[in-house]
């Protein structure tokens, strides 16, 4: 089949870009730098710059004494090649098969493709339609080889479409830039004044080697489609996502169960050979009202276990609903991970926090409870008791200290300590009887105190003096006195927490 | 002579199966599965702490839930021994995680479900029990009917998680089908030659209703990391009532 590729060349594609996102650019020169031996270079300017003799390649100090008001901005590294791709990405709705052209255009195998828009000429103009109108400004071309559409979407003054076999009458007028050279065998080019193709195009080959080099001839040759040239396509990822019409309205639970299964069970597929699991997904009905109903789930750890996903869905479909009927269902995967196979072990042997049936227990759980209801603890660096501990919701999460066992700590800790009524006989012993929801508590024996410092940087208040004490029935209590011993009688006493 | 035998050995046997069919499995023959109880696992079937069922404590008061958290604590470090984690479930929860360390649990790796309905409690608990990753679940209830307790029961069963049933409403306490009921209270501790200051942890565990097996009293005490006995208390299960559930 006859080869035909589209040449797309952004003339100012960063500052067009920089244009679109800062509108008040367009009225001004302005030009892109980077820092280079300690002196800014300009990568690139915008038309109102070059209108004025500024060209990239230029010292920005040089550009700056031309043209005083010329405002310069640091270019994003990397900028201009995920520019290009997303670009790239953009133009997949015209050809399948797109490549990058660093730094500036792209590369469009559209074989078998223009008749789609009624013909060559006017493809060609739909594609450089829309790029104009979305502000940037470009140059296109078509014909047999990559290299005669390249040439002629830079150099070419006359038509932008080269039938077919035609490339070296379309390349003849054009200088010998148009054939992707070497700069350096475009000096020597320009000495010898060869200024246009066709003056050395019909030179003997082994003469043109002797002079240039084989790099000429080989461009040539693409160019002249005597050789071919391939291009490396751009590949776009496939979204994770599944779509279910249906015939018929579903309205029943059942149905939206086949659902859910039927669309995880592609969807699934597709992952375990990728390697790959879900870590979140919806699940969307399109009704024949017009509104969209919608569910979502997530997962602890990536998975593509069809049952586990399944559970999770299951638990969400009493509140899914389908009203006069669902006609079209879709699932989306929007984060997926990679999921680490675990090494198969011939005695089963229990994984703690890392097993898979816990990981899916806690799923289920999460999506029935909601996940801020399950926690774990870790050891906080700090003495005060309400902050010696820190809730996480991850199950992956180690503790970054060890837990403290010097100091013993009560059972139960009430989440505000209660203030209580106590007789206290001499300062800092503990209390000899306290009262506690109307119960009177002899205390037989005590520990402490233990004081423990507020951390001033967090919060101010008065310390406190703990004390661990048992009455006569063996029961443990851990009270405090705020602050200091007041010879007045103005203590507070409080408790906080059960021993076990 | 020889007929009385034979009778003998029929109702062993059949006794044997029926422990089996109610869930309670004969000593395992590897591994350990004590729990550091001591005295009190003879008084289970095959004299062997029951895992794989539910077990469930009176919690009225506050004390009496610190008690019950030092002793399960005590119980769940065997048990989480091997690997799995564990699981407490609750409404209000005050357990205080870093006092597990000195019943020698990690912590970090207990997972808290905090809930706010108490049917939400039942269904996570019940669907924890099924969960084989797991060692243990604790779970904090006010009260438990029949129905649920057998569902639990029937959970665990195939699963061999152990349950642990923390009941805070003591007036509705009918039968249930756990394993055991546990009544622990703390008891007034010693120290040695008069020294000033508290004792370690001891706790009267009273055990009132086991399914094929003896109720009693027992004294314990946490030292060193492991129950031990109190001493001048030795031997002796008081039997309450030999009150058969389930």
């Amino acid at each position: 089949m006859q080869k035909r590729y589209v040449a797309i060349w952004f003339r100012h594609l960063l500052t067009d870009w920089l244009i679109l996102r800062r509108p008040e650019l367009r009225e001004i020169p302005f030009v892109l730098t980077v820092k280079d031996h300690n002196r800014l270079l300009i990568t690139a300017a915008n038309s109102r710059a070059e209108n004025q003799g500024i060209f990239p390649g230029m010292p920005a100090a040089d550009a700056k004494a031309l043209v005083p008001v010329l405002e310069l901005i640091d270019e994003i590294p990397g900028k201009r090649a995920r520019l290009l791709r997303s670009l790239g990405e953009w133009c997949i709705r015209y050809t399948p098969y797109i490549a990058v052209d660093a730094p500036d255009g792209l590369l469009l195998d559209i074989s078998g493709c223009a008749h789609l828009w009624g013909g060559e000429l006017p493809y060609l103009k739909e594609i450089v339609k829309r790029l104009r109108s979305k502000g940037y400004d470009v140059r296109a071309a078509m014909a047999d080889t990559v290299g005669t559409a390249w040439g002629i979407a830079r150099f070419g003054k006359v038509s932008p479409v080269i039938g077919n076999n035609a490339q070296a009458e379309a390349l003849m007028p054009l200088p010998p830039a148009a054939l992707r050279l070497d700069p350096s065998i475009l000096e020597r080019l320009r000495k010898l004044g060869l200024r246009t193709i066709s003056s050395f195009i019909s030179m003997p080959r082994p003469v043109l080697r002797r002079r240039f080099g084989q790099d000429l001839i080989r461009r040539l040759d693409q160019a002249l489609n005597n050789e071919e040239e391939y291009i490396q396509p751009i590949h776009i990822l496939d979204p994770y996502h599944e779509r279910l019409p249906c015939l018929e309205p579903i309205r029943t639970a059942v149905g939206i169960e086949i659902a859910v299964q039927k669309l995880l069970e592609i969807l699934c597929l597709r992952l375990q050979k990728e390697g790959k699991g879900i870590r979140t997904a919806i699940f969307k009905g399109y009704r024949l009202d017009g509104k969209v109903v919608q569910m979502g789930i997530g997962t602890n750890r990536a998975s593509h276990n069809t049952d586990h996903l399944f559970k999770l869905f299951a638990l969400k479909i009493a509140t899914f609903e389908p009203a006069l009927g669902i006609e079209l269902f879709t699932l989306d995967a929007p984060k997926v991970e990679d999921v680490q196979p675990g090494q198969e072990t011939l005695w089963a042997e229990d994984a703690g926090l890392e097993d898979i049936a816990l990981a899916e227990l806690l799923d289920r759980l999460a999506g029935k409870v909601g996940a801020d209801a399950i926690r774990r603890y870790l050891p906080a660096e700090h003495y005060w008791p309400e902050r010696s501990i820190r809730a996480t919701s991850s199950i992956r999460e180690r503790a970054p200290v060890k837990w403290r066992t010097d100091k013993s700590r009560p059972v139960q800790l009430l989440t505000k300590p209660e203030l209580i009524e106590v007789t206290a006989p001499i300062p800092d012993y503990p209390p000899m009887l306290f009262r506690y929801k109307g119960k009177v508590h002899q205390i037989k024996k005590a520990d402490g105190p233990e004081r423990i410092e507020r951390e001033w940087w967090l919060e101010k208040g008065q310390h406190r003096d703990y004390y661990q004490v048992e009455d006569e029935n063996g029961r443990r209590y851990w009270l405090f006195r705020s602050g200091h011993y007041n010879a007045e009688g103005a203590n507070e006493w409080f408790i906080h927490g059960f021993f076990a | 002579m020889s007929m009385l035998q034979t009778k003998k050995d029929i109702i062993n046997k059949l006794q044997k199966s029926i422990l089996l069919l109610q869930g309670l499995r004969p000593a395992a023959i590897n591994g350990d599965e004590s729990v550091g109880l001591g005295p009190v696992e003879s008084a289970f079937p095959n004299g062997i702490f029951p895992v794989g069922a539910i077990h469930e404590f009176l919690s009225v008061e506050p004390e009496q839930a610190a008690a019950n958290g030092g002793f399960i604590g005590g119980i769940l470090n065997p048990l989480m021994q091997r690997g799995g984690a564990c699981l407490w479930i609750s409404m209000s929860r005050k357990l205080f995680p870093p006092s597990l360390k000195s019943f020698g649990i990690e912590p970090d790796r207990i997972i808290f479900v905090d809930l706010k309905r108490e049917r939400d409690v039942l269904w996570v608990t019940e669907e924890a029990l099924k969960c084989q990753g797991l060692a243990a679940v604790v779970a904090e209830l006010k009260d438990i009917s029949f129905t649920q307790s057998r569902r639990l029961q029937l959970a665990v069963e195939h699963s061999r998680v152990t349950g642990f049933i923390l009941r805070s409403d003591p007036r509705k306490s009918g039968a249930t089908a756990c394993a055991a009921r546990w009544n622990i209270s703390t008891l007034p501790s010693e120290l040695q030659d008069g020294m000033p200051g508290i004792g370690l942890p001891r706790w009267k565990v009273e055990l009132l209703r086991v399914r094929n097996g003896n109720p009693g009293s027992w004294k314990m005490e946490w030292a060193a990391g492991r129950f031990s006995q109190i001493a001048e208390l030795t031997g002796i299960p008081v039997l309450t009532k030999s009150l058969k559930t389930g």
